[in-house]
């Protein structure tokens, strides 16, 4: 039988976890604060925080969920459009509107997400692939074009949507951030979440243990959705510009790319490739021209040789790690611990 | 159709349970594919506790019933009462809900979860919250959780794998792995239980086990449990009434000793060539 | 201009480009039957087929008829090359890590090709110069004339490739039962080399009638028409020969269509409509063969 295994009980992990969180947002805020940091990277780091945003919320979809959605880029972008439109029309303070704009372009988000998911998620495997990329660049058509059909100013199309504040920073990134990835966990380690990760697992056996697929596979879909708008309306307060073009099945191939490099279903993973994939090309400024080369062969390397990437499924949490450290003993049995931890 | 009352020629149900609505009541049920019948007039009766048997050489269509009990095809005709209720048109996971759980031909576990997620995926209607309440961490969540993993534990331990709940699924043995199945179905609380050749690939001494357990938890758990088998050591050893199958229609029904020395049945397996017992 | 003339106009047009999508179309088609892989890379054959033409004619000066040899054979070679460098180590993985590397293999081919040549479109010198057809009052190119006799001989010197020759019924052997084929002694990796060779020599096939139509080659040309193609193939039904052909006549006339009524920007995403409409309507569009999953 099993020996005494020392846990970190569950109240002392969350508080590990928020006080590590606040150390990183306000110290490295106070940093830029002090000049420590450059203008430049601090661009990078918010751009960073949006691409983890980006990559968690599509590992949702893919990596959880089991799909494979091409058009996540409409996500961002429905939301992207919903909050800049919202912030430059409504008179209210840049410092009001951020927030309610954060959240519409998530709500907005997440409402195309069930209404592409209902008929999209009924296929599967490539098909569903097609025509979710059949979606996003729909709304890409759309967003070029609707000011003719409208017959007013709405988003600019190709002249690109202007004078959006700037009101993105490290702080709201980041806390952004923290929030998302908390829900994420929080909703994973969940039965919601053993829900949609049974659908991945074996859609037909998920149905016979009573889980309503459909319903499932709409939430995460539309959670994945959401997450995106997020990012997007970040996206906009950070370029201050919007166009289109930005916006269409490239885009959604970078994030699948940090998706798939990190290892579909980790969470770790998809924060780790972002990072590596956003970081290492703005510090190779110069070699720009050959970052979508390097994209291109990076994927189709990890397909051939890592398929699962560089974490796998592997979902880890730092309470889960003190705990090994606590618990070490030379030749102790480890257990499999995987998504059964019994993590908070 | 409407109105139906149960005939008692139509099963073979135990006497202890002549006296409550039979479990499962169907009425030529049949299907097409394309032209061929499937399964035709299918009919069966079998009581709240009861311990069937569905047997018939391969292809005869036995998991087709299955897979039209649990949704999963649409019947072309007849009707399948629920205890008592039209079941026809409701869709699997509701199926589910009202009582009907299975095991599958070819296992069909969640590989890639621990033994104790697979088990409480079977709990997902068991202990609810809302999703508002796993999001933010309420009592309702911890409280349903701690719940989840104790019925979890005390369910594996039927099978005694109560310390394999952090494998994963798929690093099981196989036999191991089809008594989670089991114990996932078990799970979802049903009054009908499906077994999907539970025995496949077993040797004689854990089908042994098996047959101990399949009337352990009948007794434990007063549901009616059917299954399709291959094995005839199985069926003969603990089905207390049992339907033989062949190209889609019933052909004999009846207890093992009846079916055992039924003519036409022995010619079914005959005439095809002997049977490969699992 | 008479609106009938318009209309004539703009069904010509429809044809052409039709005749274009079925050629590809048909690659798609094949190669989906065969390995069950959607080829995202093989729009960028075409892109790569336009450049070996402009190389061979802008830059080396050769005769159209080489030129246009070139370009199909280096099609041929390049798909042949990216099933044996890319697919072919992947055969018998999830659909989901083939699907990713196909999308991989077109942004390499894409992006290569904007580093080699530049983002900016180059022209490529016309081929042959072929006098208009008089129809009445009209003026049918020539240009399409032998781009819809060209497409349409070059499908029924496929079909006749695939009902009639052994090449041909090992082809369809492989897409039906992969290893009941190989029980039968069929060579299940140079069939699956043949059918993207035939297909990717149809794609450059594709490409040559392309460019007598716009005679510029970008990177990213491939990318939007392969979608199309993609489309066509689709909405005829994936897996199916004729299927494609029907599907690219379609989608042509159906952008000939939207440009006649004066919608033109919205003409892709008419396509795309399309190809929800259909995905969610008749998934195995029109000539296409559904698929069970066993329970």
């Amino acid at each position: 039988m099993s020996q005494q295994y020392k846990k970190i009980p569950m109240p002392l992990r969350y508080l590990i976890n928020a006080l590590l969180f606040a150390a990183f947002l306000f110290g490295g805020t106070a940093l830029i604060k002090g000049g420590a940091v450059s203008n430049y990277y601090t661009k990078v780091l918010m751009l960073l925080g949006i691409n983890i945003i980006l990559t968690v919320s599509l590992n949702i979809s893919t990596g959880y969920l089991g799909q494979l959605p091409l058009g996540h880029a409409g996500f961002m972008a429905v939301g992207a459009y919903a909050s800049a439109i919202f912030m430059t029309r409504v008179g209210l303070d840049a410092s009001v509107a951020f927030p309610i704009g954060l959240l519409l372009g998530g709500v907005v988000a997440g409402l195309f997400g069930i209404m592409i998911g209902i008929p999209a998620l009924r296929l599967k495997g490539d098909y569903l692939a097609i025509i979710t990329l059949g979606f996003g660049e729909i709304i890409r058509v759309v967003l070029l074009n609707i000011d003719s059909v409208l017959g007013f100013k709405l988003t600019y199309g190709a002249a690109s949507l202007k004078s959006i504040p700037k009101t993105t920073t490290f702080f709201n990134t980041f806390l952004c951030v923290g929030i998302v990835c908390f829900l994420i966990h929080t909703m994973m380690k969940s039965r919601h979440g053993r829900a949609i990760l049974s659908i991945r697992e074996n859609e037909i056996a998920a149905d016979a243990c009573g889980i309503h697929v459909t319903y499932y596979k709409v939430l995460g879909f539309a959670a994945s959705a959401f997450f995106a708008g997020v990012a997007g309306s970040l996206y906009a307060g950070y370029l201050g510009i919007l166009n289109p073009s930005s916006f269409g099945f490239m885009k959604s191939i970078e994030i699948l790319v940090m998706v798939v490099l990190g290892g579909m279903g980790s969470m770790v993973g998809s924060v780790l490739a972002a990072t590596v994939l956003t970081a290492v090309p703005e510090m190779l400024r110069a070699f720009s021209e050959y970052r979508m080369i390097v994209y291109s062969l990076l994927l189709i390397m990890v397909m051939i040789f890592k398929p699962s990437g560089l974490m796998g499924m592997y979902d880890f949490s730092l309470s889960h790690i003190l705990e090994k450290i606590i618990n070490w003993k030379p030749g102790r049995k480890k257990s499999a611990g995987k998504a059964g931890e019994e993590n908070g | 159709m409407d109105n139906l009352v149960p005939l008692p020629s139509l099963g073979m149900i135990p006497e202890r349970d002549l006296g409550a609505i039979p479990i499962l009541d169907i009425h030529h049920l049949g299907i097409d594919f394309g032209g061929l019948h499937a399964v035709d007039d299918f009919n069966l009766v079998i009581g709240r506790t009861e311990i069937a048997g569905l047997i018939g050489p391969n292809g005869a269509g036995k998991t087709t019933v299955f897979n039209l009990l649990t949704n999963v095809y649409t019947p072309t005709r007849g009707v399948i009462l629920l205890d008592g209720m039209d079941i026809r048109g409701k869709s699997t996971h509701q199926l589910t809900k009202l009582g009907i759980a299975r095991t599958f031909q070819n296992i069909r576990l969640f590989k890639d979860l621990s033994v104790e997620d697979n088990v409480k995926i079977g709990l997902h209607n068991a202990f609810t919250y809302s999703l508002f309440s796993a999001l933010f961490r309420l009592p309702a969540y911890w409280t349903s959780e701690r719940k989840a993993h104790e019925t979890a534990l005390e369910l594996l331990s039927i099978f005694d794998m109560q310390n394999l709940a952090d494998q994963p699924a798929g690093s099981l043995p196989y036999g191991a792995q089809r008594r989670l199945e089991i114990v996932r179905a078990l799970a979802t609380s049903p009054k009908l239980l499906l077994l999907d050749e539970p025995a496949a690939g077993m040797n004689p001494s854990e089908t042994g086990e098996l047959m101990e357990n399949i009337r352990k938890i009948r007794n434990t758990f007063e549901i009616a449990i059917m299954l399709i088998e291959h094995d005839m050591n199985l069926v003969m050893g603990i089905c207390e009434g049992i339907a033989v199958l062949n190209y889609g229609k019933i052909i004999a029904k009846g207890t093992p000793e009846q079916i055992k020395s039924d003519p036409v049945v022995i010619e079914a397996y005959l005439g095809r060539g002997k049977e490969a017992s699992a | 201009m008479s609106v009938y003339s318009t209309i004539l106009r703009q069904i010509v047009n429809g044809l052409q480009a039709g005749s274009i999508y079925a050629l590809v179309a048909l690659g798609y088609s094949m190669v989906y039957g065969i390995i069950t892989l959607l080829n995202f890379a093989h729009g960028d054959i075409i892109m790569i087929g336009a450049y070996i033409a402009w190389i061979s004619m802008a830059k080396f000066a050769t005769n159209p008829v080489f030129a246009i040899l070139a370009a199909i054979l280096g099609c041929t070679l390049l798909g042949v090359f990216i099933e044996k460098a890319a697919y072919k180590p992947l055969r018998g993985a999830p659909r989901i890590s083939l699907l990713i590397t196909a999308i991989g293999v077109s942004f390499l081919l894409e992006n290569v090709a904007q580093m080699v040549f530049g983002a900016s479109a180059q022209v490529i010198p016309s081929f042959f110069s072929i006098p208009a057809l008089s129809l009445g009052s009209i003026d049918i190119s020539g240009n399409a004339v032998v781009t819809v006799i060209t497409s349409a001989v070059s499908m029924i010197l496929l079909t006749f490739l695939v009902q009639k020759t052994k090449m041909g019924k090992a082809m369809r052997a492989v897409s039906e039962d992969t290893d009941a084929a190989q029980l039968m002694g069929i060579n299940i990796n140079s069939t699956i080399t043949f059918t993207f060779a035939i297909g990717s020599a149809l794609a450059g096939i594709g490409s040559v009638l392309y460019c007598s139509a716009y005679p510029q080659a970008t990177p990213t040309m491939g990318a939007m028409l392969g979608l199309k193609a993609f489309v066509a193939a689709v909405l005829g039904g994936i897996g199916s020969i004729p299927g494609a052909m029907i599907g690219g006549f379609a989608i042509g006339l159906a952008e000939a269509l939207v440009s006649a009524v004066g919608l033109s920007v919205w003409k892709d995403g008419v396509v795309f409509a399309i190809l929800i409409i259909v995905l969610l309507v008749k998934p195995t569009g029109f000539l296409g063969k559904p698929m069970q999953e066993k329970v």
